[in-house]
């Protein structure tokens, strides 16, 4: 049953539906026929997208001008191979040592009182809000080559010639853990702290030794948590590009530095809005994991 | 009895260690007397009164306000308008791709959603500058405000607008009356997180700005690219400071919205 909606009801849904049509579908949709065009020496750098006043001509045209030449450029050039092989594997091991550190902060939180849990929470949030840049350029700073992290080495005898932290992977990996882990910590934390207690206690009076639980029945219970958070970072993490750009090195570069670079240095915008859609391509099933994860998660309350 | 182990406190401890030094590494170097970024040469406050004269990087901080400013409101007004319609008006033709277009810019990588824009800019051929960054930081900024509000509209007693409607009121009356008041923490909050996160943005500006639109971030990693400034650890640090008590004001306003809620419930 669909009840009869006044004007004011129908234009609430209305307005943002039709905000989010032009600005998110649209683009889209344009992204997609770019891709298909042939790049031009021309301003904007692409092949004409349609004639409308051509009439018929203008439509058999459009249909005419698709050419699936930047796929087969993506996909026979190893540059763009590689790069999406590095962004699924820095993102897939970032997601990983997120994991890692993320499950004992979340749970340790959860082990504390419910006063104290707030804080803590509102302190693991609180640098999400301060600008992710610099959060990035604060580790620039740390990381330099005679910077704070190099001096404790050297001042500790850890090492004896500094070492080389910039424009490495391991920075690439320490910006993401770094800049990603409040994404991590609060679904994890979420589900955790609806865990029940008593499920606990029955194993630990059945005789379960108190590591056997957590593999048992903690882990298993928190896996709507775990995905979650594991998918929260692990999809923009594929297509990051500020921290690969300032941390990273400049020989094999992720995705998004590769479609920022097709665009804004080479000028090649079919190539970059190929590059774009395939990376799309790659995310869809995550996307729609995530989306479902969190319609259930908000309608649940 | 619930216990924090050893190990629990260590991982905290940790974290939070993890998480604040870097922040605080560079607040305290943003305060370096040397002109070499690496060596300490005694506390002064030279960084800052260096950012007052250079009137390009003031340009782009009052440019990035007045964006974050625009984009907040407007995307406060589009996705509270989202929320209600999703929470509320049950089934309607086209939910689904509704609810799809709220929730995949939560996670969509900005490169995309940056690019894509442009490119809509572009073949629609308008000048891009402050509008189009606008439009953008708005169309990103509308869905997680969505997902606040709807979270709380889902979380208050149905039953308080049902008898508002019983006893008279219309649709749009109740929704002033009732629905609103008991929401408008979620909003508060929802419109400071549109703000800090236009503030924030580098990658989605730089796709969609034009001349003449220079935003904050976008002047901040140019200098950047190319290593430190100590005067940049000043800049950042004002940034850090303003956003902070942005959010502990947000948070307050939230604990507030908790307690005004139970309050109801309990009279």
């Amino acid at each position: 049953m669909i009840p009869k909606r006044t004007f004011v009801e129908k234009l609430a849904v209305r307005i943002p539906y039709a905000w989010l049509l032009v600005f998110f579908l649209v683009p889209f949709l344009i992204v997609l026929r770019i891709s298909l065009s042939q790049p031009a020496l021309a301003q904007p750098p692409y092949a004409p997208l349609f004639n409308l006043l051509a009439g018929w001509h203008g439509i058999t045209a459009f249909f005419g001008a698709l050419s699936l030449d930047n796929y087969v450029l993506i996909g026979s050039d190893p540059l763009y191979l590689l790069s999406f092989v590095k962004s699924v594997e820095i993102a897939a091991f970032s997601t990983l040592f997120l994991l890692i550190i993320g499950y004992p902060i979340a749970y340790g939180i959860t082990r504390t009182q419910h006063r104290i849990q707030a804080v803590l929470m509102t302190l693991v949030m609180l640098p999400f809000w301060t600008a992710f840049l610099i959060r990035i350029y604060a580790w620039m700073n740390i990381l330099q080559h005679d910077g704070p992290l190099n001096q404790l080495l050297m001042a500790l005898h850890i090492v004896n010639t500094p070492p080389v932290w910039l424009a490495t992977d391991t920075a690439v990996y320490i910006g993401i853990v770094y800049s990603y882990l409040p994404f991590m910590v609060l679904p994890l934390y979420a589900t955790l702290e609806k865990l029940d207690e008593s499920l606990l206690e029955a194993a630990a009076d059945l005789g379960c030794p108190r590591s056997k639980i957590f593999w048992e029945v903690t882990l298993p219970l928190s896996a709507p948590g775990v995905l979650a958070g594991a998918l929260l970072c692990f999809i923009p993490a594929v297509g990051e590009f500020v921290i690969p750009d300032l941390l990273g090195g400049s020989r094999a570069p992720m995705i998004g530095q590769t479609i920022w670079t097709e665009f804004f240095g080479n000028k090649d915008w079919p190539a970059a809005a190929a590059v774009a859609v395939a990376l799309i391509g790659l995310l869809v099933t995550p996307i729609v994991i995530f989306q479902h994860q969190t319609m259930r998660a908000v309608e649940r309350g | 009895m619930r216990k924090v182990s050893a190990f629990n406190l260590a991982a905290i401890v940790l974290g939070l260690v993890f998480l604040y030094l870097p922040i605080a590494i560079l607040v305290i170097y943003s305060f370096n007397a040397s002109q070499l970024v690496t060596v300490w040469g005694g506390w002064s406050t030279r960084w800052y009164a260096e950012l007052i004269n250079d009137g390009a990087l003031v340009d782009s901080a009052f440019i990035s306000i007045r964006l974050a400013l625009v984009s907040a409101t407007a995307a406060t007004i589009l996705g509270t308008l989202a929320a209600v319609a999703l929470v509320r008006f049950g089934r309607f033709r086209g939910r689904l791709l509704f609810a799809s277009m709220i929730y995949a810019p939560l996670v969509m990588p900005e490169v995309i959603t940056g690019l894509s824009m442009l490119l809509l800019f572009v073949a629609v051929a308008i000048d891009r500058g402050f509008w189009t960054v606008a439009i953008a930081h708005t169309t990103m900024a509308m869905c997680f405000i969505t997902v606040i509000v709807q979270a709380r509209l889902f979380d208050f007693d149905m039953n308080l607008e049902e008898a508002a409607m019983d006893l008279g009121a219309s649709p749009l009356e109740t929704f002033r009356a009732v629905t609103l008041p008991l929401i408008l923490p979620a909003i508060a909050a929802g419109w400071m997180l549109a703000f800090a996160l236009s503030l924030d943005d580098l990658v989605i500006a730089s796709f969609t700005t034009g001349p003449g639109a220079t935003t904050l971030p976008i002047r901040i990693y140019s200098e950047v690219r190319l290593g430190v400034k100590p005067e940049m650890n000043a800049v950042c640090s004002i940034m850090i400071g303003v956003v902070g008590l942005a959010v502990i004001a947000a948070s307050l306003l939230a604990k507030f919205s908790i307690t005004g809620r139970t309050s109801v419930i309990e009279r």
